[in-house]
């Protein structure tokens, strides 16, 4: 028996004052296909990116490949003479340029002769291609394959830079393939796997990171699970079975779990039960989602979540019309308003707000002012005698600084300059500030510190309390369970379940995730 | 562009925010000295800032889409156009100089309609589409004046843009100071000014809080067209005559003025004010330079150095941050 193919022992990583990972062991063998498990905030990424050399691990981590000992972080030139790869789930290729210049990217830019023998990269990138049996036209763009055709060009690319370091006949080398497969259909999956498994016949791992239990029980030969920063097991998958890797995935329900507002919460849902019908989401579908439908009540926070690529968060994009809907109709006491059609300044003027993830790239513009970042849903409650007030804008803006903790207390500064907790502090204000009926909220406090997380839960909470209905997407099954009157459960494009506040816990949210995809 | 003002001391804001009047304050006190007798009279000032007024009017009509993220490079070609427009009609065909005004005026929407239709509606880059518009403006200017220069203009307009005085300044000038003035309202003091600056910003974000991204781009696409449009206007009185060549000559130096402005007064945006000056900051010192018997090519470099240096100067001020700037 050779040596392992990657030896991890001892890998721990804090952030300011969380352990993010915490003595963690990983051994993936030689041509094994090796899962990676874990829910949302497990430390799967935080692994990923310590082994691709983006964070450095603290001290005493210990790493062996093939049984050679490296000190972490790996620079890159390390990785490739090592034949160490990654494809992440965004795959790293450029849509404009063709399969060809893709694939040979790093010889055609690194090459060391002013010019570049068309020829020889050609037969080469047709080689690899063909060695893996694709029929893929190497002169067309990538934009123009399909998103499985796009992940096997990836791995082929991957591929090769191992098969680069191939010493005499052995070849040594570990893919590690970071979630590329969350929105593939069935039959792609297979092509996906048929390429696994000769990556493998060449000599080479693979550390498969997944959130689909059918895929890792079919593909891997043994899978490590982390929850909470630690490895919860390792299991050979060919005597385990579902149930049992989602209780790994899960852990054991909190014995005293008590909800920090647990009476708040359950008072609100008792008024939420008698309020009045505040919105009818009727039949929405869009590109990767599926006739839903839901009823909304004033006052009730609903939670979205599913796995990736399980569709969720596109409810909150296609209702505000940040992207197209295909079709559907949401009734807003009693006045439909068409969502195929739906825009976001026609879904502010109907009353919704909505939060995007991308907190620099959607939500705030972080080169502007604060000022300007709160007060930009409404400035023309500001105009008096047809010009802005700016000095009544920016007491209100201060009265929202204080009263939303935001720090520093800075006008002026620039959004961008603010951390992640007081920047999100901003921009949530900034809807709570124009009263919305229906606030969309997507993974509300993703980056946030956490502080600036229980502020940002206790303002979500008040503006509830006072009417407004709440939809918040989020993958973070800890925050559902705190804010949450009730939540639904994704799974490819449809919504498969729906959990309540009397079952609502994070081992039954991850149940009813791990079972919607089964389903 | 770096973090914070309120890191920086109110001083240091204050320098960087007047340090282009400074400039220009220096230009002209350098010249004065020199040139004493040529330089510093009144009348040289006086015809400085009704001659500039043309270039003043371009440069503004610039900043309105790029504060959105647009470039139109069809200005300066639009400035012919209209100064055509009033030579062709009123002087060709002896038409009333009211109804040539109306009729550039509406040929400084349609340009700007176009330009708005292909980067909008099509979703082409706005430097690829006022490229060609620019050019088709050129020719088409061509054909219309046959390639000469018209003169004969109305007199009574003539006298109203150049002839005419208040404190011993010409009218052009104060058209282009009251549309500087109204920018600066519309950027300053009014909700759509706002939403431009989030629209420049980021489309996206923009979209995303509620803001018709395409209805501001197309309004600022064809604002911009029609006060380069009244540049041209004001250029056709200032002359007495209808110039089909100088589009080229004007775009330049209004882009310059458009950045140089960029650097001063709001430092970091393209501002009214900050472009007014920029645009007698350049023309003090290339009147000076040329006092001085300076050849023309002397212009072209006064003009592309004065903007490379104050962009520098600016972005060292900010620690050489990633500019906010185009």
């Amino acid at each position: 028996m050779s040596e392992p193919a990657l030896a991890l022992r001892g890998l721990a990583k804090s952030f300011g004052g969380a352990r993010a990972l915490d003595g963690v062991d990983l051994t993936v063998g030689a041509r094994e296909i090796h899962g990676l498990l874990g829910h949302n905030g497990s430390g799967k990424s935080t692994l990923v990116k310590i082994l691709s050399g983006y964070h450095a691990p603290d001290a005493g981590a210990g790493l062996h490949l093939h049984g050679e000992a490296l000190r972490l972080p790996l620079s890159l030139a390390e990785q490739r003479a090592r034949g160490l790869a990654f494809v992440h789930q965004n795959l790293g290729l450029a849509p404009q340029i063709s399969v060809l210049e893709n694939m040979r990217i790093v010889e055609i830019t690194a090459a060391r002769r002013p010019w570049i023998d068309w020829r020889a990269q050609r037969r080469a990138a047709l080689a690899s291609l063909q060695q893996f049996g694709l029929a893929i036209d190497a002169d067309q763009p990538v934009s123009t394959l399909s998103p499985v055709e796009r992940a096997l060009v990836a791995i082929v690319r991957a591929f090769v830079a191992i098969d680069s370091t191939r010493s005499g006949r052995q070849l040594h080398g570990l893919l590690v393939l970071d979630e590329p497969t969350p929105f593939l259909a069935r039959d792609d999956v297979e092509r996906l796997f048929r390429l696994m498994r000769q990556v493998v016949a060449e000599g080479a791992s693979v550390l498969f990171i997944s959130h689909d239990l059918d895929e890792i029980l079919e593909i891997t030969d043994r899978a490590t699970v982390l929850r909470d920063g630690r490895v919860a097991g390792t299991f050979e998958t060919k005597a385990t079975v579902r149930d049992a890797i989602v209780a790994l995935i899960a852990g054991h329900p909190r014995v005293a779990t008590v909800n920090a507002d647990g009476a708040g919460v359950a008072a609100r849902r008792a008024a939420t039960a008698k309020a009045a019908l505040a919105f009818e989401i009727r039949g929405l579908a869009g590109p990767q989602l599926q006739d839903f439908d839901l009823t909304l009540r004033r006052g009730e926070i609903v939670g979205l979540t599913g796995l990736l690529g399980s569709g969720y968060e596109r409810v909150l994009h296609h209702l505000f019309g940040a992207a197209p809907a295909l079709r559907g109709t949401l009734r807003a006491a009693g006045v439909p308003l068409e969502l195929a059609g739906q825009t976001p300044a026609a879904a502010v003027r109907a009353g919704l707000a909505f939060l995007p993830g991308d907190r620099q790239g959607a939500s705030g513009a972080g080169g502007l002012p604060v000022l300007d970042n709160f007060l930009v849903p409404d400035l023309a409650r500001f105009v008096r005698g047809g010009r802005l007030d700016w000095r009544r804008m920016r007491a209100h803006a201060g009265g929202l600084a204080t009263r939303h903790r935001v720090r520093p207390v800075d006008l002026d500064m620039k959004l961008a300059s603010l951390s992640g907790g007081n920047a999100q502090k901003v921009l949530l204000a900034k809807w709570l500030d124009i009263a919305p009926r229906l606030l969309l909220l997507e993974e509300p406090t993703q980056g946030v510190d956490v502080g600036a997380r229980e502020d940002l839960w206790q303002a979500i909470r008040e503006i509830a309390a006072a009417g407004t209905v709440v939809l918040c997407a989020s993958s973070d099954l800890e925050q559902l369970e705190a804010l949450c009157d009730r939540v639904l459960v994704f799974a490819r494009g449809r919504c498969r379940a729906e959990v309540r506040r009397d079952a609502l816990s994070k081992q039954e949210l991850l149940r009813q995730c791990y079972a919607a995809v089964a389903a | 562009m770096s973090g914070d003002p309120s890191a920086r001391s109110p001083l240091a804001t204050f320098v960087e925010r007047f340090a282009l009047v400074g400039a220009w304050l220096l230009v002209i006190a350098v010249f004065s000295v020199l040139l004493p007798g040529s330089f510093f009279t009144w009348q040289n000032f006086a015809v400085m800032f009704a001659s500039q007024a043309p270039a003043a009017l371009l440069a503004l009509a610039l900043i309105v889409p790029l504060t959105c993220g647009d470039y139109d490079l069809s200005g300066g070609a639009t400035v012919t156009l209209a100064a055509v427009i009033l030579g062709v009609m009123n002087v060709v065909h002896q038409q009333p100089i009211g109804l040539a005004l109306w009729v550039a005026l509406g040929a400084g929407v349609l340009v700007g309609a176009l330009n708005a239709f292909f980067i909008i509606y099509v979703r082409i880059p706005s430097l690829v589409v006022t490229l060609g518009t620019a050019s088709v403006v050129t020719g088409f200017v061509q054909w219309l004046s046959d390639s000469s220069t018209i003169s004969g203009l109305d007199g009574g307009f003539v006298d109203w843009i150049i002839i005419r005085q208040l404190f011993g300044i010409s009218y052009a000038f104060y058209v282009a100071a009251l549309v500087a003035a109204a920018l600066w309202y519309l950027f300053e003091y009014t909700p759509l000014g706002r939403r431009m600056l989030f629209v420049g910003k980021s489309r996206e974000v923009a979209r995303l809080n509620g803001i018709r991204v395409d209805h501001v781009r197309a309004g600022a696409l064809v604002a911009s067209s029609v006060l380069a449009t009244m540049a041209g206007i004001v250029y056709a009185g200032v002359l007495g005559s209808a110039d089909p060549f100088s589009g080229l000559n004007f775009l330049l130096p209004a882009f310059a003025a458009a950045f140089l402005g960029a650097t001063s007064i709001k430092p970091g945006r393209f501002n009214a004010w900050g472009t007014f000056i920029a645009v007698y900051f350049l023309a003090s010192g290339i009147t000076g330079l040329s006092m001085f018997g300076i050849p023309l090519w002397v212009t072209s470099v006064f003009n592309g150095a004065a903007l490379i240096v104050a962009v520098t100067l600016s972005q060292f001020a900010r620690g050489r941050a990633e500019s906010d700037l185009g």
